[in-house]
């Protein structure tokens, strides 16, 4: 190689390296490669020469070219990433800034509490009976064994509806009950029913409200006894509060839809005020039962020497209160923003068997 | 039911701890509410002797006393003006909390005094309010005796919930016998041998009933006494009724009311002086007045019975007595009622007239048939014993009719329905000790009812008898069986889409609420509710008076309790029942929601809007798409209730009948109405009115056919009336070229300057789609021809230049 294009590269290796930025580069790959450049200047020369100097001058010319242009896009890589990371250095945010809010809404206990009964009691082989809120009198008390003057009516306070025009009272249910009814008129033997709903009861203090919910119970079959009651309420109770043992206690008592009748108390303690539930000395109160009264049986044409079963009834605002600490049932039914925010449930908490009730 | 563990003795012997009895009582059914034992409590109180009370040397009002205490002399400062040298009080040693006032006594210096006790007041013993002196107890009581003993406040009260069938319990004799039977002691036989009358009654007894009635007073027993000294009763007597709550009067009454305690056999006394004989039980005639002993006028009628004399009404049988011929304490001659009435109409006469009694209670409930005469007796005893005088003959109308009830009992039930094992002699053994009679033979028994169980009916009462008594702490856990190895859904496709739905709304931002089903009439009446067949009979209150016809307007009302809490931003929803009209099928299940205020709280980096009644669409469709409604298949008609702003609210219709959902701006005049301050929106979705899935053989989707050959986007601006709908336009699109169109749009509406007055501009987009090669430019253009020709057929649009 002569010594001129050895200079040539020199010199144009130097431009290269000594470039501040990218606009600079660009002039000097012009200067060098471009049209007007150093080395497309000597290339034009190249054909003035003989054949073998040519060939010579050409190899080193084309060589220079090469290790120019490599030199280029080298510094051009370089002065990127000083620019990137100049202009990186300015674009600082304030990632303690809140994010773009998605609000989110709140399922109600009672609803969520609802969702865990059922998945339970799917588990138990049952299904989710319905009926109307608005009852005649035959379906909310006569067929479950509650004749006009039978004292029990007057253990519950009842809503009265103007009276249909055959005559039939109508009430707002003051139970669930008339559901067990229902099931037992429309649908053959065996039953296996659970029966969430509102219920209603002219009562309204601080422990009462004139609506609540609660969760009916009916099991019909040709050998079901109370220990099978007792079973299903203690699988009930291990399942839904989420606890390993659950002491129960049956007391004797009177429905006149069920004979036995029996209230059953559940285990609890009270320690530094919070109510735990299924170990302790003390007993809650919590669901009225019995073996379903032959002649429930019979008002719904079942034949009480064939068919038995068991029937049971709880508040499910009462258990969601005991399980979540929840104080004031009035509350449940006032719409309050900060209550729904606190007690409520998050949307995609679904309970499942599989994936738990609650977190 | 109330009585006390010394009166519960009178009927059981027994030698069982309280705690055994009270325990017992909740296992067999009987169970505790409260059990009063100030036995404890009172331990510390004795019976002080003042030695001598000397003024306190630095205060007036002080008096310096010694007290014996039995066990030596201590000396305590009293405040008390009665305190004074040579009398009995109550007293307290230093450290015993002070029943009255919880206060503990500490030994003290008071004004220079050692005080080391205290003499105490009714008041500070959680007796009466009496505070004006110190009690003064009787000369001989005991020095050094428990105080509690002294009053007779050892006994310990005891209070438990008697269920409606336990009539028998009514009274403290059958308490007792359950007892028994439940192994707590024996049953003491019962004193009612005849009281032999020493001369014939001038009062004669009638029952005067036409036919149809004869059942309201089946039996009358009556006895006349005279020679009586009425007054106090004695003072056990006294302590007893008092201990249960009630007020000694005079021991012709107190006589009554022990003996409905006791026996649970109501009984009235009439002043025979008072009276015009004979005395008979009659119905009322229509417009009878009578003051009872309640000192009030009631108005009777052809369906309440009552005992009359000559004149006039003297009693309501059953229920009360009457003012006029009630006995005094110069009552001389009494004539005793027990008679047997009907239940039912005993318990519609004490609805209608609004008279709770312990008589009706016990007659409602069933009183014993067979305790007439045996009640007549015992009280006869007691009155001869506490007021002297002499009786007569009985005198006795009708029968008592005492039904032998027998049900046919296989003992073998108790273990087919209870799932216990109780042999045959164990359960002889119980239903006996109850008082039932058995016959039959093994297997096969029939047991005859006491007469005091009026509510045994069938073997299943046979059963519970055997089981509360042997136990049901005998009960043995038992898994139910299970029906499939694994479990089947609980819910159907219909229930399924309600807690959907709450979780589509609770995503979107809503919370959940659970309002009454009820709402005030007057607001009712705004969403088409509040007719007559919708009223409660006897609501609660007017605010919750009529059954709600849309869950809406509770909701406004639970925004507007929001706002006044100083949240004005709301966005609620129900899922539940509203009421179309009375009848079990006038129910329907909606779930309801709106918003008011912005969209979101103030942010730094989004500029909160207030909501408009597209997010109520968009929550009504989230629903829909929820729940699995053909969303594709919706007609949007503006034909929404009164409820909704008439020109921004619309529904869902699937065809030309079936409303899916309501939705649109609350009118102003609701919100005006109910005193809440909007604008709101709002939505209902009927979510039963959405059509099921039809059940299908698999699950298998439709397969999927899609192109990897580019779609193109292409832009169209249409100049339209200003009423013409973006649905219409967007429809026309969609329908130009089903082939080849996509997703069509609608990505700005303008209207103002450069588009004429009365119209407005719709932009859509859309993707065309390629089927078998690549679109080329002619086949696009020819496309949008189409959409531009079918747009402009359908709604006259042209194209914005």
């Amino acid at each position: 190689m002569t010594t001129e294009i050895e200079t040539l590269q020199d010199e144009l290796l130097a431009e290269v390296a000594g470039v501040a930025d990218l606009a600079a580069l660009e002039a000097s790959r012009v200067a060098a490669l471009g049209k007007k450049g150093r080395i497309t200047a000597q290339m034009k020369g190249l054909g003035k020469m003989d054949p073998d100097q040519r060939r010579e001058a050409g190899a080193a010319l084309n060589k220079v070219k090469d290790v120019v242009a490599e030199a280029i896009e080298a510094r051009r890589l370089g002065l990127h990433e000083v620019e990137l990371e100049a202009r990186l250095a300015t674009e600082g945010i304030d990632v303690t800034l809140p994010v773009r809010q998605q609000p989110q809404g709140r399922i109600h206990p009672v609803s969520q509490v609802m969702d865990e009964i059922a998945a339970i009691f799917a588990d138990m082989s049952f299904t989710i009976a319905e009926g109307p809120d608005i009852e005649d009198d035959f379906h909310n008390f006569t067929a479950l064994n509650i004749p006009p003057e039978h004292p029990a009516r007057q253990m519950q306070d009842t809503f009265y509806l103007p009276q249909r025009e055959d005559g039939m009272p109508m009430v707002l249910r003051t139970h669930t009950s008339p559901v067990q009814i229902r099931t037992m008129q429309d649908t053959p033997p065996p039953h296996r029913i659970v029966v969430p709903g509102r219920t209603y009861r002219s009562d309204s203090d601080q422990t009462h409200t004139p609506m609540f919910h609660q969760i009916e119970g009916l099991v019909i079959d040709r050998d079901i006894h109370m220990g099978h009651l007792k079973g299903t309420l203690e699988a009930f109770c291990q399942a839904f509060f989420e606890v390993d043992n659950v002491r129960f206690r049956f007391r004797p008592s009177y429905f006149p839809f069920t004979e036995p009748s029996a209230e059953v108390d559940i285990g609890c303690s009270y320690e530094g005020g919070n109510l735990r539930i299924g170990e302790g000395d003390d007993w809650l109160e919590i669901l009225g039962c019995g073996m379903v009264n032959p002649r429930v049986l019979e008002n719904c044409g079942l034949d009480a020497s064939e068919w038995q079963g068991f029937a049971w009834g709880m508040g499910i605002d009462r258990i969601a209160m005991l399980k979540y600490g929840i104080p004031d049932l009035r509350a449940f039914f006032d719409s309050d923003l900060r209550w729904l925010h606190h007690y409520g449930f998050v949307p995609l908490d679904v309970p499942t068997m599989s994936g738990g009730l609650s977190r | 039911m109330k009585f006390t563990l010394s009166w519960l003795k009178d009927h059981l012997d027994t030698d069982a701890t309280l705690v055994e009895i009270t325990d017992k009582l909740t296992a067999i059914g009987l169970e505790l509410e409260e059990v009063e034992d100030r036995t404890e409590d009172l331990a510390p109180f004795t019976v002080g002797y003042v030695v001598e009370a000397k003024q306190h040397p630095n205060a007036d009002r002080l008096r310096v006393c010694i007290v014996d205490t039995g066990e030596g002399q201590i000396q305590v400062v009293c405040g008390a003006p009665n305190a004074r040298t040579g009398m009995k009080g109550v007293f307290a040693p230093s450290g015993t909390t002070i029943p009255g006032n919880g206060m503990l006594l500490k030994p003290s210096n008071i004004r220079g005094e050692d005080s080391n006790g205290m003499l105490c007041s009714e008041r500070e013993m959680g007796l009466s309010d009496e505070h004006d002196g110190i009690i003064e107890l009787a000369e001989d009581a005991p020095v050094g005796a428990p105080f509690a003993q002294i009053m007779g406040l050892d006994d310990p009260v005891i209070d438990i919930n008697v269920t409606p069938n336990k009539q028998d319990c009514l009274g403290v004799r059958g308490i007792a016998r359950d007892l028994a039977a439940a192994g707590m002691g024996t049953l003491k036989p019962l004193d009612a041998t005849p009281v032999e009358g020493s001369y014939d009654s001038p009062v004669d007894v009638e029952l005067n009933f036409e036919a149809g009635y004869e059942a309201a007073c089946s039996c009358f027993l009556g006895r006349h006494f005279r020679g009586l000294k009425n007054g106090p009763s004695p003072e056990w007597l006294r302590r007893r009724l008092t201990a249960i709550g009630l007020r000694p009067i005079s021991a012709l009454v107190d006589m009554t009311n022990f003996i409905t305690y006791d026996l649970g056999r109501p009984l009235h006394v009439f002043d025979a002086g008072k009276v015009t004989a004979p005395i008979q039980a009659r119905m009322a005639t229509a417009g009878e007045t009578f003051l009872a002993l309640d000192g009030k006028d009631y108005e009777l009628d052809g369906e309440i019975t009552v005992i009359a004399d000559q004149k006039a009404a003297e009693a309501i049988g059953g229920v009360m007595g009457g003012e006029a011929s009630g006995c005094t304490d110069e009552t001389t001659e009494m004539f005793l009622e027990a008679a047997l009435f009907d239940a039912h109409r005993t318990a519609a006469t004490g609805r209608r007239l609004g008279i709770e009694s312990d008589a009706r209670y016990r007659f409602e409930r069933g009183v014993d048939p067979a305790m007439v005469r045996p009640g007549v007796e015992v009280a006869t005893r007691m009155v001869l014993e506490m007021c002297g005088g002499e009786t007569s003959h009985t005198v006795l109308a009708g029968t008592p009719d005492v039904p032998a009830k027998v049900v046919a009992f296989r003992p073998a039930r108790v273990t087919e329905l209870i799932g216990i094992d109780v042999d045959e002699e164990e359960q002889r053994k119980i239903l006996s000790d109850l008082g039932f009679g058995i016959a039959g033979k093994s297997g096969n028994w029939q047991v005859t009812a006491p007469t005091w169980r009026t509510d045994i009916d069938g073997e299943a009462d046979i059963v519970e008898e055997v089981a509360r008594i042997a136990g049901f702490d005998r009960i043995v856990s038992t898994p139910l069986p299970r029906l499939s190895v694994t479990a089947k859904p609980a819910l159907t496709l219909s229930q399924r889409r309600r807690p959907t739905a709450k979780r589509a709304l609770a995503v979107r931002g809503m919370m959940e609420c659970v309002t009454w089903s009820f709402m005030p009439r007057r607001f009712a009446e705004l969403f088409g509710g509040g007719t007559e067949d919708m009223l409660l009979a006897n609501p609660i209150s007017s605010e919750l008076d009529a059954m709600r016809p849309s869950m809406l307007g509770n909701l406004i009302l639970a925004a507007g309790r929001n706002g006044d809490r100083g949240f004005d931003d709301v966005a609620l929803f129900e899922v539940g029942p509203q009421f179309r009209d009375a009848t079990p099928k006038g129910q329907d299940f909606v779930a309801a929601g709106l918003r008011r205020g912005r969209d979101n709280r103030r942010h730094w980096a989004e500029t909160p809007r207030p909501v408009d009644a597209y997010d109520a669409k968009a929550d009504a469709l989230a629903v829909l798409e929820a729940i699995g409604a053909p969303t594709a298949s919706i007609q949007i008609a503006t034909e929404a209730p009164g409820w909704y702003h008439p020109v921004r609210s619309a529904v869902m219709r699937l065809g030309p009948k079936n409303v899916l959902a309501a939705f649109g701006e609350i009118h102003p005049r609701i919100l005006d109405r109910m005193d809440v301050t909007g604008p709101m929106v709002a939505f209902e979705v009927f979510i039963d009115n959405a059509p099921l899935p039809k059940a299908k053989a698999t699950r298998n989707r439709a397969e999927l056919l899609v192109s990897d050959l580019p779609s193109v986007q292409r832009d169209f601006a249409f100049v339209v009336d200003e009423a013409t709908t973006a649905d219409s336009i967007v429809r026309a699109a969609k329908g130009a070229d089903k082939a080849f169109i996509g997703d069509v749009n609608v990505f700005d509406i303008y209207a103002g300057k450069g588009i004429e007055d009365g119209k407005k501009s719709v932009a859509i987009t859309a993707r065309l789609a390629p089927k078998d090669a690549t679109l080329t430019d002619p086949e696009i253009e020819a496309i949008a021809a189409k959409i531009v020709a079918a747009v402009a057929k359908a709604t006259g649009a042209v194209l914005r230049g």
